[in-house]
């Protein structure tokens, strides 16, 4: 269903109407401006180039693993600690899978390669999905509304799902080994791309895609949008946006499902633990963007990986105090993140 | 109260460990305009709240059309047909006029004719259809709220101080549509402090004073007797007419 409404008598004056808002771009403009300060520390052009994609690669699966729980934080309100979880099961889920197609993914065949890591996607995501709507149900629903007790109870979720993966798969570190078909890298002259890394920016770039698409020109969309702003009118309107935030929380759960297989094979090993290393990350990005924004959470995915990378080759002591710096610098700009969603 | 599309009876509200409401009753009848008066402060928002179920009762039956509606969600409450205007306009900022408009018609894509006729009252709203609400000024917001509100015939509107900040000549536009909506069989409940506009549209008044009604009639009556008028609401509300 699309959300445009174009009666014929308001399409007829359509040209002295106002077309749109004028988009905030200044804040896209912060990619490149990082990307070109970060030159002359880096130094040397190719690893530059090779730091940049590895930084938008990463981006794309932070972008991946936010998305979700941005909305979930827009939607209702809800802080929910417990979304690392979902990363790890879907990282786990996912190793088994490719565990037992070992057969496609150490064929020399591409095809076969990207088939059996769409199934283990697949197994991964409808395992995280269910997941977050027993979450849902279970922990979350009991505290909307109660900000303290969402941390500890969703952080108690999570300390649960660790010591479940524990129980399930042990607790030794795992291996994570890449199809062969996407192991190694692309050399254009002295420039090294690892191939993964460009099937992860692919894959963002879709999930963003879809995401914006979705939001755009759906009906649900224009719910979600709206609901982010003001929930309670669109109840009043006569929807219900509890339903509504049941969705979005098993489709945010379901893509951090996706981005922790993701975050698995591009560092080719897991442990339980593999949640809580992104989702410092993930945390920041949402803040940055503005709590609710999509658009927000891309672009500062974007930025908090280029911070990583860059500042890891730099200067890797101080690789995440580098991004708290960034996360202060940007609420100083702009108190309520780079996109701040209108509120009541 | 004879044919009262909407009745409140006994009905208490407690917003947290404030009770606000404190066993309000009243009707409103079917087909006319209910005005709401009272000092700030007194209750009138949340009464409408508490009728849209957004502070839902703690006490008390409210019955809209023969069913009971306390306990219900706002979005039932909305599917039974109710709309709400509410004090703050509630208008999505980051969407279209037009996006405002669609999600506010339940029964499909905004009937054209009727866009036409809303367009007559606030022509505004035509010229920035395609813009995002908010860049509207505050006028031109509380027009499309109360387009939203009108978009499908509803059996009735709840309208909390909709010339709050309006220009003189809006607010008559604003009397023409609500006076058209009454001949399309709308009921409405409105909160008003515009005593030229209460009395100009009302049929039926009811005053609050700390969560309580203390004073239902006519609105003839209440217009016609200064004495009441400012026994009831204080100043002399002459002065706005
Ligand atoms: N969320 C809330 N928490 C605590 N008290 C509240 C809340 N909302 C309203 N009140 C109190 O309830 C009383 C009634 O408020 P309400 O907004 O219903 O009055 P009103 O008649 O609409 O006033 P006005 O004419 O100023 O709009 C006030 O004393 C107000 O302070
Ligand atoms: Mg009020």
């Amino acid at each position: 269903m699309t959300t445009t409404v174009a009666p014929a008598a308001v399409d007829a004056d359509k040209d002295d109407a106002l077309k749109g808002a004028p988009r905030d771009w200044l804040p896209l403009l912060l990619v490149p401006a990082l990307a070109v300060l970060a030159y002359p520390l880096v130094g040397n052009p190719s690893t530059w180039v090779t730091l940049t994609i590895a930084a938008l690669a990463m981006g794309m699966m932070i972008f991946v693993i936010a998305s979700g729980l941005t909305l979930v934080f827009g939607l209702m309100d809800v802080l929910n600690f417990g979304h690392g979880a979902f990363i790890a099961v879907g990282a786990y889920v996912a190793m088994t899978v490719l565990g037992t197609l070992q057969g496609w993914t150490q064929a020399p065949s591409l095809a076969l390669n990207l088939a059996a890591l769409g199934l283990a996607t697949l197994a991964a995501m409808t395992a995280t999905g269910a997941l977050g709507w027993a979450f849902e149900r279970v922990i979350v629903r009991p505290v909307y509304g109660r900000h303290l007790e969402q941390i500890l109870v969703t952080t108690g979720g999570l300390i649960v799902a660790e010591q479940l993966i524990h129980v399930i798969w042990g607790g030794d570190q795992k291996p994570m080994p890449l199809p062969t078909a996407l192991r190694g890298a692309i050399t254009l002259g002295d420039i090294n791309i690892e191939k993964f890394r460009l099937l992860a920016v692919l894959v963002g770039l879709v999930v963003f895609g879809v995401i914006a698409l979705v939001l755009q020109r759906t009906k649900i969309g224009l719910l979600i949008r709206a609901g982010v702003e003001n929930r309670e009118m669109v109840e009043a309107l006569g929807y219900r946006v509890r339903r509504l935030f049941v969705g979005v929380f098993v489709v945010g759960s379901a893509l951090a499902g996706l981005g922790g297989t993701l975050w698995a094979l591009y560092r080719e090993t897991l442990t339980a633990a593999i949640g809580g290393d992104v989702i410092v990350l993930v945390f920041i990005v949402i803040i940055i963007g503005g709590l609710g924004s999509v658009g927000g959470c891309f672009i500062g995915s974007i930025l908090v990986a280029m911070m990583a990378n860059y500042t890891g080759y730099v200067a890797p002591k101080v690789a995440l105090a580098s991004n708290i710096l960034l996360m202060v610098a940007i609420l100083m700009w702009r108190p309520q993140g780079l996109y701040p969603v209108a509120k009541r | 109260m004879p044919d009262a599309l909407l009745t409140l009876a006994g009905v208490h509200t407690h917003i947290g460990q404030y009770h606000i409401l404190q066993g309000v009753d009243f009707g409103v009848p079917r087909g006319g305009v209910t005005v709401l008066l009272g000092r700030n402060g007194a209750g009138k928002t949340t009464t409408m709240r508490t009728i849209m179920g957004l502070n839902p009762p703690s006490r008390g039956q409210i019955t809209f059309d023969g069913a009971t509606i306390s306990g219900l969600t706002p979005h039932a409450i909305a599917r039974s047909g109710v709309a709400y205007v509410p004090e703050q306009m509630g208008v999505f900022a980051d969407l279209t006029v037009a996006e405002n408009m669609t999600l506010a018609a339940l029964a499909g894509p905004p009937d054209t004719a009727r866009l036409e006729w809303i367009f007559s009252f606030f022509p505004a709203l035509k010229k920035f259809w395609r813009s995002p609400a908010g860049v509207l000024s505050g006028g031109q917001k509380q027009m499309l709220a109360i387009a939203r509100a009108v978009i499908e015939p509803r059996a009735l509107l709840l309208i909390d101080e909709p010339t709050k900040g309006i220009a003189p000549a809006i607010i008559d536009n604003m009397i023409g549509a609500f006076e058209e909506l009454k001949q399309q069989a709308t009921t409405i409940l409105l909160v008003e402090q515009n005593f030229h506009f209460a009395s100009s549209l009302g049929d039926t008044v009811a005053v609050m004073d700390d969560g309580r009604i203390v004073h239902a009639g006519s609105m003839a009556a209440l217009a016609t007797d200064t004495t009441l008028q400012s026994r009831l609401l204080g100043l002399s509300l002459d002065a706005h007419g």
